[in-house]
């Protein structure tokens, strides 16, 4: 009950920020949110079932690319959006039927070479995909459900109603007997296969849902921002994720929002400050990893805040 | 005469050159309380680990409760119905000891799982420690907590790999008062405290060397001169 309530406040507590923000902060939380979604997607592989994914960005460009080629040949919102979801969905299950079969450091260069084929792959097809450049999306074709995606209003809406959906369903999945058995693959996959649970079945269900909400991020972003492209299938966009995580608390709910929104505002104020900002987000990092390795809210359940969900 | 829930006939398994447990024959009777001794390095843990599916075998056939489980993997064979409990107490250090009973407990999907997993701890006497983060547990309560989690799965067959080791005296007490107390469960125990095998076996394997030495009830081993050479003899002449 705590749990949900926290949640629920911290959705409130969302949706009063993007009434009153002044635009360009209004903006940016849109785009965190939309992170946030991918991020919480990749908690539940990385933060609650231990699987550290390099390939990440696959799975977001995935969604991105398959909804934005729909779309650019007139498929509607209502539909792409799903698409782009299936995308994730698929290109997680498909990767992760192979990558699965490595563990650790083998797990992470596998996952990374899959999405680093992808992301080479659409360059190939560049033609196709627009390749490094990539396509906008017309304002025309962003209409969903009645609203107008090209306003900064609607936009919020429909990335805070993602973002909601996204984070209570991993609360109601890591609370039960899945999410369960997802952390007991972390903390020891030998002992739970002595339990009668099938390691292989639980990390790839869980793989191919982190894969889900990527594809979801992934549609929702060139949905919302009017471009989509094969940049977003970096390696960057599958470090991003990670990074949210860590800084937020992996394993813990609301941790991949927390650490979404606290790099994009500390890069905001360190680039206000200097030309040189990514050395003071490198210090930040580093002080994170020497004083509080679990993340913010990691370090916070464990000082204490145990019912933290 | 009751029915034999497991037959293992010619099971073999080397690790390059050393032939851990070679040609073995184990018969398990239901209900039986079935003790498995031998010396270090006698092919104990190696064989329980081909019953088990945690190691596959080289040669040899396992037939539980009638089936062939020889290819099937560990999870599958554990879904029905033979448990494990570690010798190296393996628990999940960093959860709670009511997530330890419950990872076991949700496996047969109870309508309250609270009030089962509450049973569950009840039942080794952990009772009041659910919310104990199982790693910082003393040792004893951690080999109950292993103990439970194994009980939890309400196994036809339970293979406990030394579940004595390290306990003090009246923890080890309160143990053979568990396991007897068990109805219906066949027990495979491995175990080196010779005390506890008198106290609850009604049949023993004796391996050595990967072989079977003897096999009998504790009246025939004792009197078994090969047994007491092999490992009797050296350990416990004093009895």
């Amino acid at each position: 009950m705590k749990a949900l309530g926290l949640h629920l406040g911290v959705l409130l507590t969302l949706a009063l920020a993007g009434l009153l923000l002044p635009d360009y902060h209004q903006g940016m939380l849109t785009r965190v949110l939309v992170m946030a979604v991918f991020a919480t997607g990749y908690n539940l592989a990385f933060g609650y079932t231990g699987l550290l994914s390099l390939g990440h960005a696959l799975h977001f460009s995935a969604g991105m690319m398959a909804a934005g080629l729909a779309m650019r040949d007139g498929m509607a919102p209502e539909a792409a959006l799903p698409l782009g979801a299936l995308a994730g969905t698929v290109s997680a299950a498909l990767t992760g039927i192979l990558a699965l079969r490595t563990k650790g450091v083998s797990f992470m260069i596998v996952t990374l070479m899959f999405a680093q084929a992808f992301y080479l792959t659409l360059l190939y097809f560049g033609a196709f995909t627009g390749g490094d450049e990539g396509f906008p999306l017309p304002g025309s074709a962003r209409q969903m459900f009645g609203l107008d995606l090209t306003q900064p209003g609607p936009r919020f809406t429909v990335a805070l109603l993602l973002f909601g959906i996204a984070l209570l369903v991993q609360a109601a999945l890591v609370r039960g007997r899945f999410g369960r058995s997802m952390v007991a693959i972390r903390e020891n996959e030998e002992r739970s296969r002595m339990l009668g649970y099938n390691p292989f079945t639980i990390k790839l269900t869980a793989l191919t849902l982190s894969g889900l909400y990527a594809g979801v991020a992934g549609a929702a972003y060139g949905l919302l921002f009017g471009y989509v492209g094969a940049g977003f299938g970096t390696t960057q966009y599958s470090i991003l994720p990670m990074l949210y995580v860590l800084l937020g608390g992996a394993g813990t709910t609301l941790g991949p929002l927390l650490g979404a929104g606290l790099m994009a505002w500390l890069i905001d104020a360190a680039s206000s400050l200097t030309e040189a900002s990514l050395a003071i987000i490198g210090a930040v990092l580093i002080a994170l990893v020497v004083f509080a390795p679990k993340g913010i809210l990691g370090t916070i359940r464990e000082r204490g805040a145990k019912w933290l969900p | 005469m009751a029915a034999v829930i497991l037959q293992a006939t010619g099971l073999s398994r080397a690790f390059g050159g050393l032939r851990a447990v070679e040609a073995v024959d184990l018969n398990l009777t239901a209900g039986e309380i079935h003790a498995l001794i031998g010396p270090n390095g006698a092919g104990k843990t190696t064989l329980v680990s081909l019953l088990s599916g945690r190691l596959s075998p080289d040669a040899g056939r396992i037939i539980f409760a009638g089936e062939d489980i020889t290819r099937l993997p560990a999870h599958t064979r554990v879904a029905r119905g033979i448990a494990y409990t570690f010798q190296i107490t393996s628990i999940y250090g960093g959860l709670s000891v009511f997530d330890n009973l419950a990872l076991a407990v949700q496996r047969h999907r109870p309508r309250d799982l609270r009030q089962a997993v509450q049973a569950a701890a009840d039942r080794v006497g952990l009772g009041s420690y659910l919310q104990a983060e199982a790693g910082l547990l003393s040792y004893g309560h951690q080999r109950l907590l292993e103990l439970g989690m194994g009980l939890a799965l309400h196994p036809r067959l339970l293979i406990l790999d030394e579940p004595t080791q390290g306990l003090a005296a009246g923890e080890i007490g309160d143990f053979i008062n568990l396991i007897r107390g068990l109805q219906g469960t066949t027990i495979l125990l491995i175990e080196h405290n010779m005390e506890v095998v008198m106290a609850l076996a009604q049949r023993i394997t004796v391996l050595n060397m990967g072989q079977v030495l003897a096999a009998g009830t504790p009246a025939e081993i004792r009197a078994n001169a090969a047994v007491q050479a092999a490992y009797l003899g050296v350990e416990h002449v004093a009895d």
